[in-house]
């Protein structure tokens, strides 16, 4: 029987896709706008069905450091916080990173810098996909846009962290975790064995048998040629990271003169964007980026090449941005839009922005395109949308 | 098809739980449905408002500027919203939180007295129903029936021997609602 279609909050959505993984333990501390998620766990009581554990630590430092623990045992663990909790956790990501183990981290950000507000904000993407804590690390970021990929994103999420023994962000915003849509939760699979863990994560600290020496997990390595192995390792496995998992969404970009990049309820806003944009005889297009890192630099280079404009929209004063201006490498002007603190803009405000921007002056009456910039022929175009729609699951 | 409501009057009037038996009526019905809350620090006498989108295909954005039908509650979410109606959209509200209607001209404009009804109902928490009836007597949104089929999926069982006196207090909104 297909499975029942939900109404439910973002935030409830990635509770009920965490039991449904057959995750073992989540670690948290309650803070806005993300605390439906312990509270509907809490409330779903998983302990008396999957066993899986719910606690609610003395703080989010606490929590990362018991996702440290129950994930260098081999075990499926996770965290939530929202923006000031998830700076206090920092500490524990770089270490999960250097002890190469696999963890999910939810972010649902609000508005910032320091306690700030509870109302939607993007303006941890800096702290995600450019560190946040110590040291030459990265964390696979999935940026969600609809409370369907936020349930989609805990198993993608937890597939991708037992990949590469590696932390995972899913980096939403109060939008996504507050608001209610209809989402199919994935099927039940049940918790790893004791078993499978020792196959899945042969290095797990999992009790010593005679026959091999003691796991260690430890991000400790006193011996800078080690430590140096151990970054170029690290690093080796960055770039497979980047060369395979890139997602992202194009709409609309086949025949665009113009580009929105958004990611997460940005992306969401600048879809009815583009709507606008194409009422008033412009044409469009909207490259929504699912991981944030590793960022699609190769698909926005591709379709930068045949844009007029591009606007980077982000709850922020600037950020992505950057990394569309790498990826671009000056053959395009990029321009940015975006509102900070928690204030949302509308669609209609980011279209009245672009026009600004880019200097778009709509013509109705004239539907010739001159100036289009460097032309990339139709076939490469379409190769780059195909590679897409495989990477999208 | 698409509809975009936006609900706004005091926490504690059941502004979000309306706006989520909408929500749940329209997943009834087969519909794209988007229910994004105004989740300040919130509380009993301050202002609550909730976006709900309707739609036959694929919702964009769950945030919008203006709306097909606005419904105000109180006086600071009318003068909030109500030039955020559409040119030719609705506007619903209760007189009995509001000391200035609309002077807008080109929406057509709705008054339920639900606070008055839902006294005379004897049953204050029957008030959210009575103006979702209003708003489905106006507009045809979702059929009566998924909005029951709605309430039974957005209260828990133990509140469903409430159903029959929420359906009152809907067919109530539906009966006393007037264009101004």
């Amino acid at each position: 029987m297909a499975e029942e279609i939900k109404l439910m909050k973002g935030n409830e959505a990635i509770a009920h896709a965490a039991i449904r993984y057959g995750c073992d333990g989540y670690f948290g501390y309650p803070i806005t706008p993300q605390s439906e998620i312990m509270e509907t766990l809490m409330a779903l009581a998983p302990w008396k069905t999957t066993g899986m554990v719910v606690l609610q630590a003395e703080s989010e430092v606490a929590a990362i450091n018991m996702v440290y623990g129950g994930a260098g045992c081999g075990k499926t663990v996770m965290t939530s916080s929202s923006s000031p909790g998830v700076s206090l956790k920092q500490e524990g990501m770089s270490y999960i990173a250097g002890a190469e183990l696999p963890a999910l981290i939810v972010n649902v950000m609000r508005g910032g810098p320091g306690l700030g507000t509870i109302q939607p904000s993007q303006a941890d993407y800096f702290q995600t996909v450019k560190g946040g804590g110590h040291g030459d690390y990265r964390v696979i970021t999935l940026a969600p846009a609809s409370v369907q990929e936020m349930a989609d994103f805990v198993k993608d999420g937890f597939d991708l962290a037992f990949k590469y023994n590696n932390p995972v962000m899913i980096l939403a915003d109060g939008i996504i975790g507050q608001m209610m849509e209809k989402v199919v939760l994935p099927p039940f699979q049940p918790r790893k064995t004791m078993e499978e863990i020792k196959e899945r994560s042969p290095w797990a600290s999992v009790g010593k048998p005679k026959d091999r020496k003691r796991n260690v997990v430890t991000s400790l390595e006193l011996d800078p040629a080690e430590m140096e192995r151990n970054n170029i390792r690290f690093q080796k496995k960055y770039r497979e990271i980047e060369d395979k998992e890139v997602r992202f969404e194009a709409i609309n970009c086949e025949d665009a003169d113009y580009l929105i990049v958004a990611f997460g309820s940005s992306a969401r806003i600048c879809q009815k964007t583009i709507e606008t944009a194409a009422k008033e005889g412009v044409k469009v297009g909207l490259l929504r980026p699912i991981t944030l890192w590793p960022f699609p630099s190769k698909a926005i280079y591709e379709l930068g090449k045949k844009m007029k404009g591009i606007l980077v929209m982000e709850l922020n004063a600037g950020q992505m941005i950057e990394d569309v201006k790498l990826a671009v490498e000056c053959s395009v002007p990029v321009k940015h839009y975006g509102r900070l603190g928690g204030i949302v803009p509308d669609p209609d405000e980011v279209w009245e922005a672009m026009k600004k921007e880019l200097e778009i002056k709509p013509d109705l009456s004239s539907s010739s395109v001159t100036d289009a910039g460097e032309s990339i022929s139709k076939e490469q175009l379409t190769e780059v949308i195909s590679n897409l729609n495989q990477m999208v699951p | 098809m698409k509809h975009e409501i936006i609900i706004a009057g005091f926490g504690g009037q059941g502004v979000l739980s309306m706006g989520k038996i909408l929500a749940y009526s329209g997943l009834m019905e087969g519909k794209e449905v988007s229910w994004m809350p105004s989740y300040g620090p919130e509380q009993r006498g301050g202002t609550a408002n909730v976006t709900v989108i309707l739609s036959d295909e694929r919702i964009s954005s769950p945030v919008l500027n203006e709306f097909d039908i606005v419904v105000v509650l109180n006086q600071p979410s009318m003068d909030k919203f109500e030039s955020k109606v559409k040119k030719g959209g609705m506007l619903i509200y209760d007189s009995y939180g509001i000391h200035q209607p609309t002077q807008r001209k080109d929406i057509k404009v709705f008054k339920v007295d639900a606070m008055d009804a839902a006294t005379e109902m004897q049953n204050g928490k029957a008030f959210n129903m009575i103006v979702l009836g209003a708003l489905l007597k106006i507009e045809q949104l979702v059929k009566l029936e998924n909005v029951i089929e709605g309430l039974k999926k957005s209260l828990p069982e133990r509140h469903h021997k409430l159903i029959p006196m929420n359906e009152a207090a809907i067919q109530k909104g539906m009966d006393i609602v007037v264009e101004v």
